[in-house]
């Protein structure tokens, strides 16, 4: 707990009554810094009517203090105990997520875009199951790819790449006719790049990445104060994309003042760590929008991104 | 987040608790739920950032909506049920006192005194923990000082009216004392 005063000294002078009972009580809670709680003390000496008042609340306090002592000592319950043991395990396999997360960077890297990775996810498909209550709470058979999955699997990228200092993307918006052509080419479907620029955002560029179903195309987008987005996208299986319907605990966030989503198109949104996304599907398509950035400004970008891939 | 972390945290949770809700049971329920909620939101907490006061918000949070959820009952006038309080005349007499005096403050108010006074948290944790302004935390603990005098001077003290030493302010609800405001 850190201790710092929030009496603003300057006001003192007026003395109402207000801020004078403010000053008495940082006083009695030891919240004024040493020389102001110097000051006010010796101002005080004479006061006959605050130095009752606050021999009073420091009574109050030394017998709050004294209040169930007992059980600061006490055995633990063990109902509480096992559900604190619980609610530790489930933070710890929360941080192996994530460590997990860093080693799928080298991973990936490792083995080439090319590789789809259908041989190694099983073996860690299991550790992983139980780390994010919220992505995967039925662990996905890889053969029907689950929308909060794929949305899992978008967050895993944006957290890989986003800090990319040197390759944040394969082919960079330089090359935006190329990029374009070669992702719309190896996912099978022509792609629209969605301009993000009125909303501060401009494209960085793309990559190519394997998903659970299939090849995954990754857009990175920038903002002037260095803030990067990621649009995450890719055919998901048949069976996953009734899925949405059906599957979801229930659209969290239709777009607000936005193009209405088709029935399929509802927004989902997912937090994984610090990483924030909001993901949906549409016409066998799943896509998922991935930040760091507060969960409003995100539905904005979403919004936008859904507009624009709808026209 | 580790093991020991979490459980060296209980015993301070289910003091708070205890005093918060005035009764063991509804107390340990409060722990629970507030550790269940954790389970469930690990996502939201960051590593390196202080679980103590994480776990007091989540269980703030857990506790006004729970008084919310009970139809809150009216007001009662201490003088109105001072008769059918359970009197006493052992040594704690004045912790019963106490507790059933912090009771009777509003549950915002009785928040802040017991954060501030009981859990010496500073005003600007405080304030985070309830997710009010510094400026409300200073009013709240204010009034709940003031009321929780008053309260105190009002509630029978049997076993100690004729004992305590006129003239030692700090030694508990001397009723010689004047009241200021």
């Amino acid at each position: 707990m850190t201790r710092s005063s929030t009496i603003d000294p300057s006001q003192h002078a007026s003395r109402p009554q207000a801020d004078e009972s403010a000053h008495w009580h940082a006083l009695v809670d030891g919240q004024l810094p040493p020389a102001q709680a110097q000051a006010l003390h010796e101002q005080l000496l004479d006061d006959e009517a605050a130095q009752d008042t606050m021999a009073h609340w420091r009574a109050q306090g030394d017998r709050l203090h004294a209040l169930h002592q007992d059980l600061l000592h006490a055995p633990v319950p063990d109902m509480l105990l096992a559900a604190a043991l619980r609610t530790a395990d489930r933070g710890q396999q929360q941080a192996r997520w994530w460590r997990w997360g860093g080693m799928a960077a080298s991973v990936v890297l490792a083995f080439g875009l090319g590789w789809t990775g259908r041989s190694q996810w099983p073996g860690l498909a299991p550790g992983l199951a139980p780390g994010s209550s919220m992505a995967i709470r039925d662990a996905a058979p890889l053969a029907a790819e689950t929308p909060q999955r794929f949305a899992q699997q978008a967050a895993v990228a944006h957290a890989v790449y986003q800090p990319e200092v040197r390759h944040p993307v394969e082919v960079t918006a330089a090359q935006q006719d190329h990029l374009v052509q070669w992702l719309s080419k190896r996912l099978g479907r022509p792609l629209k790049v969605p301009a993000l620029g009125s909303l501060g955002y401009e494209l960085v560029g793309g990559r190519l990445l394997p998903g659970d179903t299939g090849v995954r195309a990754q857009f990175m987008y920038q903002n002037s104060a260095g803030q990067r987005i990621t649009l995450y996208l890719g055919a998901l299986a048949p069976a996953s994309a009734g899925a949405v319907r059906s599957g979801l605990p229930g659209p969290i966030a239709p777009a607000p003042g936005a193009t209405s989503p088709s029935d399929t198109a509802s927004f989902q949104f997912t937090q994984t760590g610090p990483v924030s996304g909001f993901y949906w599907t549409d016409a066998g398509f799943g896509y998922a929008l991935s930040g760091q950035l507060s969960r409003p400004e995100l539905l904005s970008l979403a919004t936008a991104v859904f507009q624009q891939l709808n026209l | 987040m580790n093991r020991t972390q979490v459980v060296e945290q209980l015993p301070g949770l289910r003091r708070y608790a205890r005093v918060l809700t005035g009764e063991a049971w509804a107390a340990d329920d409060l722990v629970q739920d507030t550790l269940e909620r954790a389970c469930s939101k690990w996502l939201l907490w960051r590593t390196g950032t202080d679980l103590r006061a994480w776990l007091f918000t989540l269980m703030h949070n857990l506790y006004l909506n729970q008084r919310r959820a009970l139809s809150s009952p009216a007001p009662v006038n201490i003088e109105d049920v001072q008769d059918q309080l359970p009197g006493g005349s052992g040594p704690s007499d004045e912790a019963l006192d106490l507790e059933r005096c912090l009771q009777r403050l509003p549950p915002d108010q009785r928040a802040v005194l017991l954060l501030v006074a009981m859990e010496d948290m500073s005003y600007e944790d405080t304030a985070r923990i309830l997710g009010i302004p510094v400026g409300t935390v200073m009013s709240r603990l204010s009034r709940a000082r003031t009321r929780l005098r008053a309260l105190m001077d009002r509630e029978p003290t049997p076993g100690l009216s004729q004992a305590a030493p006129a003239g030692a302010p700090t030694t508990g609800p001397a009723p010689a004392l004047r009241r200021l405001k």
